[in-house]
């Protein structure tokens, strides 16, 4: 069963079209990731889906019911994690969700009855008097996956859930979501961590100046479109070297002062580095993160 | 009903913060109505049949409502909205732009309402307001304190900054205290002027409250009233359309 299906979406701002034709499946129970780098329209499209905004085209279906008609309906049934932590400062941890079940109607007693489960989740149990002001940052994001969970959601929508996040709190996360996964739960995550789509997600989509440019497993993007093997190279003469090699293997790439090989074999390149002292390099399978710079390219985008 | 939830949410920060809230409500007018009342007021001979204490207490209720309404729905209201996201948190859940502008619409005005009850409340207490149909000021308050509410909210969702609301308040509000007849009787105005003031709603708040806190029933009641609730509804659907286009374009 589809959980959230988008057709042709598209939405501008003025001259600028964020999201331009887009279709999304999202199976119910999956782990689906929509990665790109800053403004493809990730966090436009999420908007989308939940009938925060407006689209100027297109059909979207979320748990069913079509949206923005009937988003109400949809949203009474999903849970939102932002990018940015919104939780309430005026009130305690524990305050936080029980405001936040009466904006779904929920009554008192049926949100009490499930504080404490959600407190042990979040790794916030015993801090439930605790203020806002005085968690960290990875608390903050517990405690808003937490309050997303609050009306039991069958689907689950993550703007970059561990942005900002240390490593521990980041694997906390991780280890979390995996949990609600497994619990059957639909996950709808944007992230640019390709280290988070890899770990996460059953499903990925590249997204990139509002439109898809890619999708399949994590397994089946890097097969698709990139060489299995990598070689990374820099010092005093990687140029001169990197001159040499252009013909020896595969795909050679420049960027600043690094040489990117990409080749199904790289043995012979990795012979001309014998004896080469000034160069160092790593030699590595090919990862989501090569597929993801292949496909939108290594310029910034600020 | 939707909006009862917001409205709820406001209502338990407030409790958190209730004796520093109302004191910070209260303080201001009750020091004007007590300072220039008696001050000024020992000066003055009995203005509209009142002492002028009693007639000032009639304005300050009006304006203290006027006051708290607007302070609440723009600078609590803009906090909520820009300062915290509280607002787009709410908006994950069922709940909709509409739901937040009826529920912040009726929370200020609730707020309002509390401190122009408190100052009747004061009043009476000083014997300022002795006749039973006072009581009437209490729903006139409410009515006062929603149409306030609703145009600051349409202040606070048109608001790009906090600099934004210093226009409303030196530019609006302050001149249409002065000239509504809070402090003097409108009678003392140029002709010009009182028009200006009866087309703003502090003006028929006051018309309303002080014959009431004076013993009397007020005239023109139908007038006061629909002018209040007119700006009380052209608020309301002022502030969501621009809200909705705020938040869902």
């Amino acid at each position: 069963m589809s959980a959230l299906k988008a057709r042709a979406l598209r939405k501008a701002y003025g001259a600028l079209e964020v999201v331009g034709g887009l279709d999304l499946d999202v199976a119910a129970g999956e782990c689906f990731g929509l990665l790109g780098p800053n403004g493809a329209g990730k966090t436009t499209t999420l908007r989308l889906c939940l009938g925060l905004t407006h689209p100027d085209a297109g059909e979207i279906q979320l748990l069913g019911e079509p949206v923005p008609a009937r988003a109400r309906e949809a949203r009474q049934r999903v849970g939102v994690v932002p990018q940015f932590d919104n939780l309430d400062p005026d009130f305690t941890v524990a305050e936080n969700l029980l405001v936040y079940g009466r904006y779904f109607g929920m009554a008192p007693r049926a949100i009490e009855a499930k504080l404490a489960g959600l407190l042990e989740f979040a790794g916030l149990a015993g801090r439930e008097d605790a203020r806002i002001n005085t968690l960290s940052g990875g608390m903050k994001r517990r405690l808003t996956l937490a309050r997303a969970l609050v009306n039991d959601p069958q689907l689950l929508f993550m703007d970059e859930p561990t942005t900002g996040l240390d490593p521990q709190a980041r694997h906390l996360i991780w280890e979390r979501l995996r949990r609600l996964t497994q619990e059957g739960k639909t996950l709808v995550l944007t992230t640019h961590f390709m280290e988070e789509a890899e770990r996460l997600c059953h499903r990925l989509a590249i997204m990139d100046r509002g439109r898809l440019i890619a999708a399949g497993t994590p397994r089946e993007l890097i097969a698709a479109h990139i060489e299995p093997q990598v070689l990374e190279v820099h010092g005093n003469g990687a140029d001169a070297w990197m001159e040499r090699v252009r013909n020896l293997a595969g795909r050679v790439e420049r960027a600043g002062d690094s040489v990117f090989v990409y080749a199904a074999d790289v043995a012979p390149v990795l012979a001309s580095l014998a004896g080469q002292s000034e160069l160092a390099y790593l030699h590595r399978p090919a990862s989501l993160e090569d597929v993801f710079l292949k496909l939108t390219g290594r310029d910034l985008r600020d | 009903m939707r909006w009862i939830a917001i409205w709820r949410r406001n209502f338990l920060v407030w409790r958190k913060l209730v004796i520093a809230s109302v004191l910070s409500n209260l303080a201001d007018p009750l020091i004007m109505l007590f300072g220039l009342g008696y001050g000024l007021g020992a000066l003055l001979p009995s203005v509209e049949g009142m002492s002028y204490i009693a007639f000032f207490a009639a304005g300050t209720l009006c304006s203290a409502t006027m006051f708290t309404a607007s302070f609440e729905s723009m600078f609590s209201g803009f906090s909520r909205m820009y300062g915290q996201k509280t607002w787009d948190a709410i908006l994950y859940a069922p709940l909709t732009i509409d739901d937040i502008v009826a529920g912040e619409i009726m929370w200020s005005a609730s707020k309002a309402w509390l401190s122009g009850a408190t100052i009747l409340a004061v009043a009476a207490v000083f014997g300022l307001a002795a006749s039973p149909l006072v009581v009437l000021t209490l729903p006139v308050a409410f009515l006062v304190g929603l149409a306030f509410a609703a145009v600051g909210l349409v202040m606070t969702v048109l608001a790009k900054n906090w600099d934004f609301f210093s226009f409303y308040m030196t530019l609006i509000m302050t001149p249409m205290t002065m000239i509504s007849g809070v402090f003097f009787p409108v009678e003392q105005l140029p002709r010009p002027v009182l028009m200006v003031a009866q087309a703003l709603p502090l003006y028929h708040g006051v018309e309303l409250v002080r014959p009431l806190v004076a013993g009397r029933m007020p005239t023109n009641i139908a007038i006061h009233l629909l002018v209040l609730l007119a700006y009380a509804a052209a608020g309301y659907a002022a502030a969501i359309m621009i809200a909705r286009r705020r938040f869902s374009a």
